[in-house]
């Protein structure tokens, strides 16, 4: 009876081997998943009330809004911004720790030290930006002692430019870890062939770097991309309120207990986000760097 | 003016990484033009450094580096017109055969058309037209190795550098592709120079080969001078093939000396690569494995052979067409004969046996 035994209990076993990741996934990342699909199907009474049953009305009403399409175009806005900006900065910042601090130990450190505003709150990260950018922040008296500018600058603070430099300062990290670590495994001796070749820096970079370091590029993306199209705190502190973005708009929708619709915008985010992700994994093999 | 001479001179060439010891200490050389040079020697001599120097991709501390008579210290590799093909050769893993060979070309900014092209006729030259569309990986050792050799040889660099080529391979793939090399080395006709730690690999390439220790050359010269006569004690264990004895000279008479030996007999060594020999003086010798003969204890020596040593065979080796004996002759090192396997099996040993170890006193060299 071996041979009809060994199957099940091989099967057990690779059940027992994924479990812990099961028993996380299902009740924080399934189950909520499906109550909001759920809740975004049904119908309400006005008041906070669901009715459970079928119908499309919430998707009806959150696709025919201008509003959606509105707050979809300013958060692609903020995301395309920030990303080409963490994405510079990161990818410049990991290449330096990589390739031009030859002392590892150095390097490390180095790298640490970009963690440090993550030893702070999110909330804290943000309000220290008023001293400098606000009206009567640094930034303003120093430009109006030296005469640059007569009244102070509004644009600093409470704008969209606000935002972006606050998302950016939040999210650099993010493209900077993956990039690094691609970076870290190309061999150095392919560097020194391509310098054996006559490849200027330039070359070395375009040629052999920035292909190397695509799909640590493609992961910073995708944590860059996702935790900007769904964030709506940083854009309401950031910017006094005077710019939003798709999750904002739902949790006003929670706020006055539209549940459904509120779970339809999230449902269509969720969607975008999915079609967004594999999009870019369509463009990059990250399996091949996670395997290799 | 294009100077495509790839003769090499290294003047005083010395490096060093932390300021206090020199890894390369004071290296003259020169090799020709078109010649195949090997370093050889153990592992942290210096070799590979004075290769990466040659190369441009370290700078010397003290010296000169002339290629074709012009001093390239301080130039780009690509200026220099030196090739370099890296140990596990380093190819590009994201790029595929022909783009791997034409990437110099491309950062030389050659346009797609010309550049493709003089790679697919290198890819020919290499034999690997099938596999130009395969990336890196997908390659045996043997064919990444000619990848290699082409990606470096479509410059048409003066001198190339091969550090540890073979290193990578199987003990098959390694003789035939030690043929490739050389035949390359003849249809390009350039200046190659080849790092390598195996004696065999390099005897059976080389014009030139070099032998090193500590940072410093100990000798250069061509293949058969090196392996037959060896300079020193260094060089002969170094190359293998060797017995080396020592002793004090015991008298000096004419032609020869002998040297003091618990035998009867001492050992009879010709003067003439060592004209100034004293009776007290403490000498090495070294005479060839494959000059020993064995003779029973009793029987008449062969002719020319005045010393004979009385040894009992430790070990026997069977090699082929030899057959390795390992004897208790000397004390303190190794002693061995080389016996063809004709020889050996027409009255064989066995171990444990006492035989008298002799050569023709012609062949003992006297060693620095």
């Amino acid at each position: 009876m071996q041979p009809s035994s060994t199957p099940s209990r091989s099967n057990l076993a690779g059940w027992l081997y994924i479990s812990p990741l099961v028993l996380v996934l299902v009740p924080f990342f399934v189950a909520p998943i499906l109550v909001v699909l759920a809740a975004s199907f049904f119908a309400t009474d006005g008041f906070g009330g669901l009715t459970p049953g079928f119908t499309l009305a919430s998707y009806v009403e959150v696709l025919h809004s201008a509003l959606t399409l509105k707050l979809y175009l300013a958060t692609i806005k903020f995301t395309v911004l920030t990303w080409i900006f963490t994405l510079i900065i990161g990818f410049f910042v990991a290449y330096f720790l990589v390739f031009h601090v030859r002392n590892q130990l150095l390097a490390i450190g180095l790298f640490l030290l970009c963690t440090v505003p993550f030893w702070t709150s999110n909330i804290i990260r943000m309000i220290s930006w008023i001293p400098l950018l606000g009206k009567e922040g640094l930034i303003n008296q120093v430009l109006l002692s030296t005469g640059v500018i007569r009244q102070p600058l509004e644009v600093l603070l409470f704008s969209d430019l606000a935002v972006v430099i606050a998302y950016v300062h939040q999210l650099t990290i993010f493209m900077i870890v993956p990039i690094f670590n691609s970076m870290a495994r190309i061999d150095k001796k392919l560097i020194e062939a391509a310098i054996d070749a006559g490849a200027s820096r330039f070359d070395i970079m375009r040629l052999i770097v920035v292909p190397m370091s695509k799909s640590g590029i493609a992961l910073g993306t995708i944590f860059v991309v996702s935790i900007v199209m769904g964030d709506f705190f940083v854009v309401k502190v950031m910017s006094g309120g005077g710019s939003a973005s798709v999750v904002s708009a739902f949790y006003e929708d929670v706020g006055v207990l539209q549940y459904p619709t509120a779970a339809a915008s999230a449902v269509l985010l969720t969607l975008v986000l999915v079609a967004i992700v594999s999009l870019i994994l369509r463009t990059v093999d990250i399996r091949q760097e996670i395997t290799r | 003016m294009k100077n495509d001479r790839g003769d090499i001179e290294l003047a005083g060439v010395c490096k060093s990484f932390d300021g206090v010891t020199n890894v390369v200490d004071g290296v003259n050389l020169k090799i020709a033009d078109g010649a195949y040079c090997c370093f050889i020697g153990p592992s942290g001599c210096g070799k590979t450094t004075i290769l990466r120097m040659i190369a441009g991709h370290e700078d010397p501390t003290a010296g000169e580096i002339v290629i074709g008579g012009q001093n390239v210290v301080g130039l780009a590799p690509a200026q220099r017109r030196t090739a370099m093909m890296f140990q596990s050769y380093a190819l590009f893993p994201h790029l595929t055969v022909r783009e791997n060979i034409a990437f110099a070309l491309r950062v030389r900014g050659m346009s797609k058309a010309d550049r493709l092209r003089a790679a697919d006729a290198m890819i020919e030259k290499v034999r690997l037209t099938q596999f130009a569309d395969r990336l890196p990986a997908q390659l045996s050792g043997g064919q990444q190795q000619r990848v290699a050799l082409a990606r470096a040889a479509i410059t048409e660099p003066r001198v190339l550098l091969l550090d540890e080529p073979l290193s990578a391979l199987d003990e098959q793939l390694r003789v035939q592709m030690r043929q490739e090399l050389r035949r390359m080395q003849q249809e390009l006709g350039i200046t190659f120079i080849h790092v390598t730690h195996t004696q065999l690999e390099a005897i059976a390439l080389a014009d030139l080969v070099v032998v090193m220790e500590q940072g410093r050359i100990k000798q250069a010269g061509p293949a058969r001078d090196v392996y037959a006569h060896p300079h020193d004690r260094y060089v002969a264990e170094f190359m293998g093939g060797q017995n080396v004895l020592s002793g004090r000279v015991e008298k000096v008479n004419g032609a020869s000396f002998t040297l003091a030996q618990a035998a009867p007999s001492g050992i009879e060594v010709p003067l003439q690569a060592r004209p100034t020999v004293s009776v007290g003086d403490k000498v090495d010798i070294a005479v060839r494995r494959d000059d020993v003969a064995l003779v029973r204890p009793g029987k008449d020596l062969p002719p020319g052979c005045t010393t004979s040593l009385p040894s009992r065979v430790l070990a026997i080796e069977y090699q082929g067409y030899f057959v390795k004996v390992m004897l208790d002759t000397v004390p303190d090192d190794q002693f061995v004969a080389y016996v063809p396997e004709k020889t050996f099996f027409a009255d064989p040993f066995t171990v444990g046996d006492v035989v008298m170890a002799t050569w023709a006193t012609g062949s003992a060299l006297p060693l620095a």
